[in-house]
């Protein structure tokens, strides 16, 4: 019982340590873009490869579910539209980058761990939880929402190559479909759920780095638990956030 | 100088250092010598902060480093440098930017003036050429040696060592030996260096702390130890089948 909340509280302090102000401007901003690039840039091929899929599942299931003539076929690409840009590309592509981008961050910043270099980091007097966590929780949080809104064109997009290729639904109607009673808060509702989930995903996995101790073995071990345990909250907080923006 | 006054540490009920006194001189390389487990390297990482001390105090220079707080301990954090047993270098970094990583954090020289101090530091530790290589590129005793240098661009005051020649073989340790020696008669610094090999011990030992169950049992110099009547440090020194030849 004790457990969860010490953890908790580790997890407040080390927090503490990670949002100071960085001790060298310059050193921040390179490692900011290094981060941008490691854990954004580098996750476009697979945001983009399963986007494109995701959207062209949703659009053919919808299809094929579509009976009743009194549904129109425009219902289709209003479907993907709602499923992809509400649900599947904040949430499922946050999961995603949870086992991608968390489990890289758990592993180095863990091996960095057991291999010392975080105490040379302390005994040269660098703040290393804010050196090596702050980066990338910014860059999280600013690359993540870049990620998601290519996500939904490319999960939109998906749909309608699949429409095509099907011939199930005509260009006109789920063009039309897409267009239909279109909101622009959903779109603020998946960044802001793209952001919470960023934050969670960069500062879980940055505290299971660093508190491994150990080995190899431990460094494994972390790298899941952060997964693991970013993915847990993801869930939760989708529920919590899904209530308190469209509830 | 560095002191530890009546300093102990706990991990839950194991009580690993008990009631450690000893003092550290600089232009000297002090030893810290033990078996495995004896507690050496908590001593050190207590020394150097990175471990909190239950009670006693650490003085560098006579100023409380063990009161201090994390702030206050940053500025005698960038007097002293250290070298790690596996080197820690950087994985992301090559040689250069790792020895420039200090000079990078906590000066405000152009990249010329540190380029210029980088290349003078390989070059004291018999390094030159090697700027663009990374960590995975280099040899055992070539990492300790890139890790000499980035703890002494600093111009340290203290230098901590622990652990300088595991995993070398026996020339490569000697010669990490001789250069931590010159090191520290050339800069003064307060050098401490965490071994339990016996070759160090002889060759470099001006100062001795022999540490034994958490104890400091025996304190001396290379010259006296090989005469010493201590049953524990006499089982600690001549523990080699070598080293019980040479003593018949």
């Amino acid at each position: 019982m004790l457990r969860p909340i010490s953890t908790l509280g580790s997890y407040v302090l080390l927090m503490r340590r990670v949002f100071t102000r960085p001790q060298k401007g310059r050193l921040f901003w390179q490692q900011l873009f290094f981060e941008i690039d490691q854990l954004g840039l580098d996750s476009i091929g697979i945001v983009a490869f399963i986007s494109m899929f995701m959207g062209a599942v949703v659009a053919i299931q919808t299809a094929y579910n579509i009976d009743s003539p009194l549904i129109p076929m425009s219902m289709v690409g209003f479907t993907t539209r709602q499923s992809v840009i509400l649900e599947f590309s904040p949430t499922v592509i946050s999961l995603i980058l949870a086992g991608k981008v968390g489990s890289r961050i758990a592993s180095q910043i863990g091996t960095m761990r057991v291999t010392e270099q975080i105490d040379a980091l302390e005994i040269m007097g660098v703040n290393s939880a804010n050196y090596l966590i702050f980066p990338k929780v910014v860059a999280s949080v600013l690359i993540n929402p870049v990620l998601i809104v290519l996500s939904m064109w490319l999960g939109i997009i998906g749909g309608w190559a699949a429409m095509i290729f099907s011939k199930l639904v005509s260009m006109h109607d789920y063009i039309q479909g897409i267009r239909l009673d279109f909101e622009a808060y959903t779109i603020f509702y998946a960044l802001t759920k793209t952001i919470c989930f960023a934050f969670i995903i960069a500062t879980v996995s940055g505290f299971f780095g660093y508190r491994t101790q150990g080995g190899a073995l431990e460094v494994g071990q972390a790298s899941t638990k952060a997964v693991v345990i970013s993915s847990i909250f993801i869930i939760l907080f989708n529920l919590v956030l899904t209530q308190l923006l469209l509830g | 100088m560095i002191e530890a006054r009546n300093i102990n540490k706990y991990f839950g009920e194991n009580h690993v250092l008990r009631d450690v006194s000893c003092k550290f001189h600089p232009g000297k390389t002090n030893l810290i010598i033990g078996q495995s487990g004896s507690g050496k390297t908590v001593l050190m990482k207590c020394l150097v902060g990175l471990f909190e001390v239950d009670n006693g105090q650490i003085l560098y220079d006579e100023r409380n480093f063990s009161a201090m707080s994390i702030d206050q301990r940053k500025e005698i954090r960038q007097e002293l440098g250290m070298l790690f047993q596996g080197a820690a270098l950087f994985d992301s970094m090559n040689v250069q930017e790792n020895v420039m990583f200090p000079l990078n954090m906590f000066t405000r020289e152009t990249m010329e003036e540190k380029l210029d101090r980088v290349n003078f530091v390989l070059k004291r530790v018999n390094l030159e050429n090697i700027n663009k290589l990374m960590p995975s590129e280099l040899s055992g005793g070539m990492k300790k040696r890139v890790a000499i240098a980035r703890a002494i661009v600093m111009n340290p005051k203290y230098l901590f060592c622990d652990e300088p020649n595991s995993g070398l073989d026996p020339q490569t340790s000697n010669v990490i030996d001789l250069l931590i020696q010159e090191l520290t008669y050339e800069y003064g610094i307060t050098t401490i260096v965490n071994t339990h090999d016996m070759n160090s011990v002889l060759s470099i030992g001006d100062s001795i702390e022999f540490i034994y169950q958490g104890q400091i049992w025996w304190s001396g110099n290379k010259k006296d130890i090989l005469h010493m009547g201590n049953k524990e440090l006499n089982d600690f020194v001549f523990g080699t089948e070598l080293t019980k030849r040479l003593r018949k």
